[in-house]
């Protein structure tokens, strides 16, 4: 990446690992604390690919979880058939890589079946057809015994390490940014603005919408893929509509539309999330405070309408932080 | 049971689908005049349900189970229904009504998983199901070989009598022409002096109310509340409306008990279709008829 538009984020992100890296060799970062991390990086993962759908392109997806699932299971049965295929585990890696990219091929094959009825016309009626997809998966992965069914598939080898998980959320962010500020990134946003009028100047609606749905959907399963190599287990309740709501909270309260955004509110809400679970905890045993884990939802709800409410746009707004943004050439 | 169409399916498919028309039309009439998929109507739904559990510990103290206690119950849920409905529309759905309409959507979701959530956090009702008591004894009946239980007898006369008063309001009535107007047109029907907030109130309070009353006709049905029970009936009664036209009443009920029936007789074939019988019929009517079964085909505005 000689190229000079890419050099503060790829510098920005370089930092980023290091500096974790470093702090995690000596011992100030903890394995918990890395665990956190790592799911921070894949909530980014998550959040950015849902605000291309919800954010950018102005759709409405409620079951972005049922795309991770979709990757979860597929690359986990795959890398777990790989195992037993290939005793010497001989190019594991590789192996893992591609399971990785084949789900996150499902799940984009899945967003395109969902994505192409419903897409076509306009509206809400997305939002009700993805969660309904999200319920339907949890359904179907509770009925099938191969991968688990309400146990969940056991036993996925461990292969997101926090290179891994970095080389993705980061190649995720990168990819997006480029497609965003492209002029296909500028047809998708003429259809949130306005689809009407921007089918009357030419732009496929139908197409960019399902193209955004579709690449929302890949990533979704890429981070699925990694999620599931990270906890070495997927579950049908760990992409639930709770899931998803709390992706989807990240989105708006990062700001629709921003990149930066969502990666601030994923870290944030990810840190928030771990801390909450905490401090009821040790109300519960400590202070005896009769209170269960719900309330972190309750709080996560009130956010969510309080942000809705009094800043619509989100804390960033449609803001980008100068990193993300790609430098045209003066002239 | 018999085969999967067996008169005994269409009873209970029938009894199912009376359920769902009392959310559908909730559904139906929101969308209709203010154009909002609100999604914690399927909340409002598991608030009249758990009012009704409640209330009926409260009343069983002077009155046993009966058609007395049962009416009392179906009040009290109906007026809980309505509340928690006007008091979603004053707070969270109101400020957002001339803004995108995207942001009364995601509002609609956090008031769902707010409801929700709050339920089960409350240690008085919690997350783990309850039982619902039998706030009518149940009695059967037998007609050649289909079993009829009087639930099947009071769901359908109440979410029938119900219709027939909200079709009497809404073509017989002021309050009703008032209603037809604002969803045709709100800034005309502005201008002809109706109070357009207070429709758009009444017509949430009539929702909620609906979908109070459903909660407790299907506590009695199926007789297990829990604080997530409205996710699922709220999706199906919405796919029901879809169905049937959204913004269309009669729509709305037909589209119901389609669904009603559908949903039975897929489940006694597999249970895993039984499940997805509702989302399959919405990607087919997405695709062939999106405007459903009443809907009229809208053109956008320039």
């Amino acid at each position: 990446m000689g190229n000079l538009k890419h050099m503060k984020l790829v510098m920005a992100g370089l930092i980023f690992y290091v500096v974790v890296q470093v702090l995690s060799l000596t011992g100030v970062l903890n394995g918990y604390f890395m665990v956190i991390i790592n799911r921070s990086l894949i909530a980014v993962i998550f959040a950015v690919s849902l605000n291309l759908i919800n954010g950018i392109t102005g759709q409405f997806s409620l079951g972005h979880m049922g795309f991770a699932a979709v990757g979860a299971y597929v690359s986990g049965t795959f890398t777990t058939l790989l195992f037993h295929l290939n005793p010497h585990h001989s190019l594991d890696y590789l192996g893992f890589l591609a399971a990785i990219l084949v789900g996150g091929v499902a799940a984009s094959v899945a967003g395109f079946l969902i994505g192409f009825p419903s897409l076509r016309l306009k509206g809400d009626y997305l939002a009700i057809v993805t969660l309904g997809f999200g319920e339907i998966i949890r359904t179907i992965l509770n009925n099938i015994p191969y991968v688990g069914g309400p146990r969940g598939l056991l036993g996925i080898p461990k292969f997101s390490t926090f290179t891994v998980i970095f080389l993705f959320a980061f190649g995720t962010i990168v990819l997006i940014r480029n497609l965003v500020q492209s002029s296909i990134g500028r047809s998708m946003l003429s259809i949130r603005e306005n689809e009407l009028a921007s089918e009357l100047v030419g732009v496929d609606t139908t197409r960019y919408k399902v193209l955004g749905f579709v690449v929302g959907a890949f990533f979704a399963g890429i981070g699925g893929g990694l999620l599931g190599h990270l906890l070495q287990i997927a579950h049908p309740t760990q992409y639930g509509f709770y899931a998803s709501a709390l992706i989807l909270i990240m989105v708006y309260v990062g700001g629709i539309g921003s990149l930066t955004g969502s990666i601030i509110a994923a870290f944030s809400l990810t840190f928030l999330t771990e801390g909450l679970r905490v401090g009821i905890d040790w109300l519960r045993d400590t202070a005896g405070v009769p209170i269960g884990t719900e309330w972190t939802m309750v709080i996560y709800a009130v956010l969510l309408i309080l942000i809705m409410l009094f800043r619509t746009e989100g804390l960033m707004g449609m803001r980008e932080s100068k990193i993300l943004i790609i430098k045209e050439k003066q002239g | 049971m018999g085969s999967i169409f067996s008169p005994q399916q269409i009873v209970n498919g029938l009894q199912l689908g009376a359920i769902y028309a009392l959310i559908a039309l909730g559904y139906t009439m929101v969308y209709g005049i203010v154009r909002l998929i609100n999604f914690a109507h399927g909340d409002f739904f598991m608030v009249g349900a758990y009012a009704a559990f409640g209330s009926f510990f409260m009343f069983n103290f002077f009155l046993p189970p009966g058609n007395g206690l049962a009416f009392i119950v179906l009040i009290l849920a109906m007026a809980a229904g309505a509340a928690i409905a006007v008091i979603t529309d004053h707070f969270a759905y109101k400020p957002l009504r001339y803004k995108p309409k995207l942001s009364s959507l995601v509002t609609a979701i956090g008031v769902s998983m707010l409801l929700e959530y709050l339920f089960s956090a409350i240690p008085a009702i919690g997350p783990s199901p309850r039982g619902f008591p039998e706030v009518l004894p149940k009695k059967m009946f037998h007609f050649a070989h289909v079993e009829i239980s009087n639930y099947v007898i009071v769901d359908l006369a109440v979410a029938g009598a119900l219709m027939i008063g909200l079709t009497f309001l809404i073509q017989r009535t002021a309050l009703g022409r008032a209603m037809r107007a604002v969803s045709q047109d709100k800034d005309a029907a502005k201008l002809m002096g109706i109070n357009v907030d207070r429709i758009i109130s009444l017509t949430f309070l009539i929702g909620g109310a609906f979908a109070g009353a459903a909660g407790l006709l299907a506590g009695l049905t199926y007789p297990r509340i829990q604080p997530y029970m409205g996710i699922l009936p709220g999706l199906k009664a919405f796919i029901a409306a879809v169905l049937g036209g959204i913004g269309s009443i009669p729509g709305a009920v037909l589209g119901a008990f389609i669904m009603g029936i559908a949903e039975t007789c897929a489940t006694a074939y597999n249970s895993l279709l039984g499940e997805g019988i509702a989302f399959v019929i919405l990607i087919v009517v997405l695709l062939i008829r999106p405007s459903g079964i009443f809907g009229e085909k809208t053109a956008d505005k320039i």
